[in-house]
């Protein structure tokens, strides 16, 4: 049981006390040699929030690829950092998935330590500092830019903030996407985003970005009806994390599907998706 | 050349645990009871702040008596002890067992070799994924560790609070009845409680991965 003196206790920091320990912290240790540059290593894509009336909406696609091939087809790159937040990541896969467990396990250890839990900024400054600890790794192609999104609980607002590589930390006004389909994804939000989006139309929104950079990256994964494999969709309000279940997943994507059906084929990439999101 | 006075060991250990005891003598006591849902964990305490009783882990909860910076330091060791183990191994791993005989080892240790014993008694619970896998740890300021079944009570007086409970406590009480039998037993006959100035907390088994929840007692007697 570990037992420090008060001059040298680490408060409430999992990661300094890991480093305390001995137990190197896995996401700022340093990988020897460069064969990484080499590796193929599994990557994660595409992933997107954007804000409406009384919270945010965060969903990610479920594809992970090593250079291209498909590694897996049912990974969640999108999930609860604790009841108020969450963390979508892109990049390479299990530095990012370490990353996302880290923090997690930061966030309850604070606030089981302190009895109180982080206020939403003090959340995004952990994870600017996690992936900035990733660093030297992100400089040998295995960088993970994740977005973080929440409930701000004492301003009554949804917050999101992307990050870069170097732990740089973004607040961003509405939208925010991230990944190797980010630009299509983006482009569909941009163009039918407003301010104040119910909930439903912010879902639509969402599910109809992953849509279109689906169908326009490779890399990113689009509704698989056949194995029942669809993205993962949550929203994070007063109430905390809502997470849409498969069968809702899947009439949404029926609708958005008739939708497509009725009007002229899609061009490719950013064309007529515009604002009439269904 | 000066010698120092030769102290009989059992002297030392006597004075050593009769001070433990008169710390811990003065604090106001808690129970720890097993209901129809899991383990509700009722403590006297005025403080709003300073809490008796909080998380471990997903399924354990840490009581302490005594002396609150003590007990505080203990908690802190513990969440910490248990949030390593669940990182380094699995949630699933982390177990109240373990963890009340890594705070007997520090308690025992410090009882021996430090100038003074903590003058705390501490209580582990767990709740089970069926009320057979409940378990309670109540850990002495000397190591000494009991594990108590349905019930157990610490801090001043807890011997009478505890042969109170032991009339009053029956299987399957809901959480209600729980706390309305903790807090007669920690009044006793000749003294009022006010809801007031309970803490209440239970580990739910119906409160997902988390079972820890603060509860209010006075809502909860209303």
């Amino acid at each position: 049981m570990p037992f420090f003196e008060p001059s040298d206790d680490p408060g409430s920091n999992f990661p300094e006390l890991l480093r305390r320990l001995g137990l190197a912290d896995p996401v700022s240790s340093t990988a020897s040699g460069d064969a990484s540059s080499t590796l193929s290593v599994p990557h994660a894509t595409t992933c997107v929030a954007l804000r409406y009336d009384g919270g945010v909406v965060m969903a990610g696609d479920r594809r992970a690829t090593s250079g291209n091939i498909i590694s897996h087809r049912t990974m969640e790159k999108v999930v609860p950092a604790d009841r108020h937040s969450g963390v979508a990541i892109a990049g390479a896969a299990g530095a990012a998935m370490e990353m996302v467990r880290l923090f997690q396990l930061q966030l309850e250890h604070y606030e089981k330590v302190e009895g109180s839990s982080l206020s939403l900024e003090g959340k995004a400054n952990q994870l600017s500092m996690m992936v900035r600890g990733n660093l030297q790794q992100a400089m040998m192609g295995m960088v993970v830019v994740p977005i973080f999104a929440g409930y701000d609980r004492r301003r009554e607002i949804g917050r999101l903030w992307d990050f870069d590589a170097t732990g740089g930390r973004y607040e961003e006004k509405d939208f925010v996407a991230t990944g190797s389909g980010s630009l299509h994804a983006g482009t569909v939000i941009k163009v039918g985003f407003r301010t104040a989006l119910s909930r439903d139309e912010a879902l639509d929104l969402a599910l109809r970005s992953l849509w279109e950079a689906a169908d326009a990256d490779s890399a990113t994964g689009g509704p698989d009806l056949r194995r029942g494999i669809f993205p993962v969709v949550a929203s994070i309000d007063a109430d905390g994390w809502t997470q849409l279940d498969d069968d809702e997943l899947a009439d949404r994507y029926t609708r958005i599907i008739d939708g497509l059906a009725d009007a002229a084929p899609p061009e490719p990439a950013t064309a007529d998706s515009g604002g009439d999101a269904s | 050349m000066s010698m120092p006075f030769y102290v009989a060991p059992e002297q030392m250990m006597k004075d050593r645990a009769d001070y433990a005891r008169k710390g811990i003598a003065r604090g106001r006591a808690l129970v720890a009871l097993r209901y129809s849902e899991g383990v509700a964990i009722v403590a006297e305490n005025a403080s709003e702040t300073l809490r008796k009783v909080s998380e471990i882990y997903d399924r354990i909860a840490f009581a302490g008596v005594g002396k609150y910076n003590e007990f505080d330091q203990l908690r802190v060791a513990g969440v910490r002890a248990a949030d390593l183990k669940g990182f380094q191994y699995s949630r699933d791993d982390v177990d109240a067992r373990s963890l009340a005989n890594s705070y007997a080892q520090m308690l025992g240790n410090i009882f021996t070799h430090e100038m003074k014993p903590m003058e705390v008694e501490i209580l582990v619970a767990e709740v089970g994924h069926d009320p057979a896998g409940d378990q309670m740890f109540h850990i002495l300021y000397d190591g000494t560790v009991v594990d108590e079944r349905d019930y157990a009570a610490i801090g001043g007086d807890a011997e009478a609070i505890r042969s109170r409970l032991a009339e009053g406590w029956s299987e399957g009480l809901d959480l209600a009845a729980a706390v309305q039998l903790g807090l007669s037993v920690l009044a006793g006959d000749d003294r009022e409680i006010s809801p007031g100035d309970l803490e209440v907390a239970e580990l739910s088994r119906g409160n997902g991965r988390r079972c820890f929840q603060r509860v209010d007692a006075a809502t909860v007697l209303a």
